[in-house]
């Protein structure tokens, strides 16, 4: 029966059409704690990848150097065909502690990444008030961050990254610090988002059930050192309503797949 | 009866409400406050003159006359000019140079070993001790009282700056680099804007400093400006005018701090305004 929701990929498979992003044999160590040991993956293209593992298995070193953020030991990143080793165009990243400036508006916030790029003020501001009102914070435009509740920072965050137009999204964690019931309605919401923008997700997170609510495609990872345990695709119909998601047999049975799969790694 | 007991606690409860806002009211009113506040003062210094506590010590109506009449026979606006060109140019000189230097040692680690260790001797140092050593080697003009407000002001400017630089909030770093910031943008989008209320702690103290040094110079080396004033009233034992002299500067210096504290708000942290 399991075999029918989950399509196991051993590595030897094929990899997927049109990989946007591919790692291939990526290896890092922090002094004599080996953090990653040759991954190899392919995010396919337009699809929302989630990398889910216990903690200590890497997701997140994994995440940030496919961003470029973080320089790998061994071991390539290519994105569209073209390795990559530093942060680009071409991929935006939202942080777990949502990583707005202080300083500045909502506005100015979600801006920045054009602003850094040299776009004339009202040329970017124009596109972030767009994105401003595709994340649901319209009205919330010259709010400063500490003005704003947890949920509200991470959509100015999504907003920033959206606004610079990268083909890839990294997410890291997005939701962990936005408490429970503002996370269901983003995690909502993000679903909604995916359908109308035709972007590449990658997105790191530690809750089982939220990544099968979420995703298209889930990379397990396996702690110390990180290695990927397992590919699984859950087949779930999302283009209803969201709330009937959660009683879906086949999300119910993937969350139970794969809570007995990390089990073993629970202290 | 019931229905009279509620109605008279909530009558009560809307009185003391709009009482509280009543209170509240009048503490919103800072500028209020402030002015008796400076009235306390004035009141408290009329009556310890009026006592007196010390022949010396003027009472605070005579010490105001006595600012009027130096005004206006000019001779305090003429120490101003003299006194007020060495200290702008010293704190201007200290305010760039040790927001410059303190940046580059933050993040130069060569730069923090050659440098931070002079500063941190500077400014543990008695440095009104050196103000003789730079008449020495720069005489009694506008050099060596401009060298005497950098000594006083530079330390407490750079060492402020460094250690809010080196404390920058990481993931901002980060999030600059990861949207292709380059390292002069990270530094001025992100480095300094972050780091500008420790900075500017580091700035009102060093303005502060550079008023001490100013004095100190005009008293011990060079007896021009407000420095000369408060001397020559002195020895004539015009002690209201001496008194006038000194609350000048104080008030000067003090106008100075709240223009800067104005600075910062309006231009680098316009989030805190009315925090």
């Amino acid at each position: 029966m399991r075999a029918a929701v989950l399509r196991k990929e051993p590595s030897s498979m094929p990899a997927p059409i049109d990989p946007i992003v591919e790692v291939r044999g990526i290896s890092k160590s922090y002094g004599s704690t080996e953090a990653l040991r040759g991954i190899d993956l392919d995010f396919p293209r337009g699809k929302l990848t989630s990398l889910l593992g216990p903690s200590g298995c890497g997701k997140t070193t994994l995440l940030k150097i496919i961003a470029g953020l973080i320089k790998a030991n061994a071991g390539s990143i290519a994105v569209d065909g073209k390795v990559v080793t530093a942060p680009g165009p071409e991929r935006a990243f939202v942080f777990q502690d949502f990583a707005l400036m202080p300083w500045a508006t909502a506005l100015r916030n979600v801006a920045f990444g054009l602003e850094l790029r040299g776009k004339a003020r009202a040329e970017r501001e124009e596109i972030a008030r767009h994105y401003i009102a595709e994340v649901g914070l319209a009205g919330f435009e010259d709010k400063y961050p500490h003005q704003l509740s947890g949920g509200m920072r991470q959509r100015v965050g999504l907003a920033r990254a959206l606004s610079v137009d990268a083909d890839v999204l990294l997410l890291d964690e997005p939701f962990s610090a936005v408490d429970e019931q503002n996370r269901r309605k983003f995690q909502e919401d993000l679903i909604r988002l995916r359908s109308n923008q035709n972007k590449t997700f990658i997105f790191v997170t530690h809750s089982i059930e939220e990544a099968v609510y979420i995703s298209d495609r889930i990379v397990l990872l396996s702690p110390r050192p990180g290695r990927v345990s397992q590919i699984i695709e859950p087949e779930i119909d999302r283009s209803g309503d969201p709330d009937l998601i959660h009683r879906d047999k086949h999300y119910l049975d993937t969350v139970q797949e794969i809570w007995q799969g990390l089990k073993q790694y629970a202290e | 009866m019931a229905t009279g007991i509620r109605t008279e606690s909530e009558a009560v409860g809307l009185a003391t409400r709009s009482t509280r806002g009543e209170v509240d009211g009048w503490r919103d009113q800072p500028v209020l406050l402030r002015l008796v506040s400076i009235a306390l003062f004035a009141g408290i210094w009329e009556i310890a003159g009026r006592i007196p506590v010390s022949f010396a010590f003027p009472t605070f109506s005579a010490t105001f006359t006595a600012f009027i009449g130096l005004i206006a026979d000019g001779s305090l606006p003429l120490a101003y000019v003299s006194t007020l060109q060495p200290l702008l140019l010293g704190i201007v000189l200290s305010a760039f140079l040790g927001v410059g230097l303190g940046t580059l040692c933050g993040l130069w680690r060569t730069g923090e070993w050659l440098l931070i260790p002079v500063f941190i001797v500077l400014q543990a140092a008695p440095v009104a001790a050196f103000i003789p050593m730079v008449t020495f080697v720069y005489g009694i003009g506008m050099t060596a009282k401009t060298l005497a407000v950098m000594i006083l002001a530079l330390p407490v400017i750079v060492l402020n700056t460094y250690k809010a630089v080196r404390n920058v909030n990481e993931s901002l770093v980060v999030m600059c680099r990861s949207f292709l910031g380059t390292r002069w943008q990270v530094v001025t989008q992100i480095v300094l804007p972050d780091a500008s209320p420790v900075i500017f702690a580091g700035l009102r103290l060093g303005v502060a400093a550079g008023f001490v040094g100013v004095v100190l110079a005009e008293l011990l080396i060079t007896p021009t400006g407000i420095g000369d004033l408060i001397t020559f009233h002195r020895s004539r034992a015009d002690y209201a005018e001496m008194y006038a002299t000194i609350a000048s500067i104080i008030a000067l210096s003090t106008l100075t701090l709240i223009v800067l504290q104005w600075i910062e708000v309006r231009v680098f942290r316009p989030e805190t305004r009315g925090a």
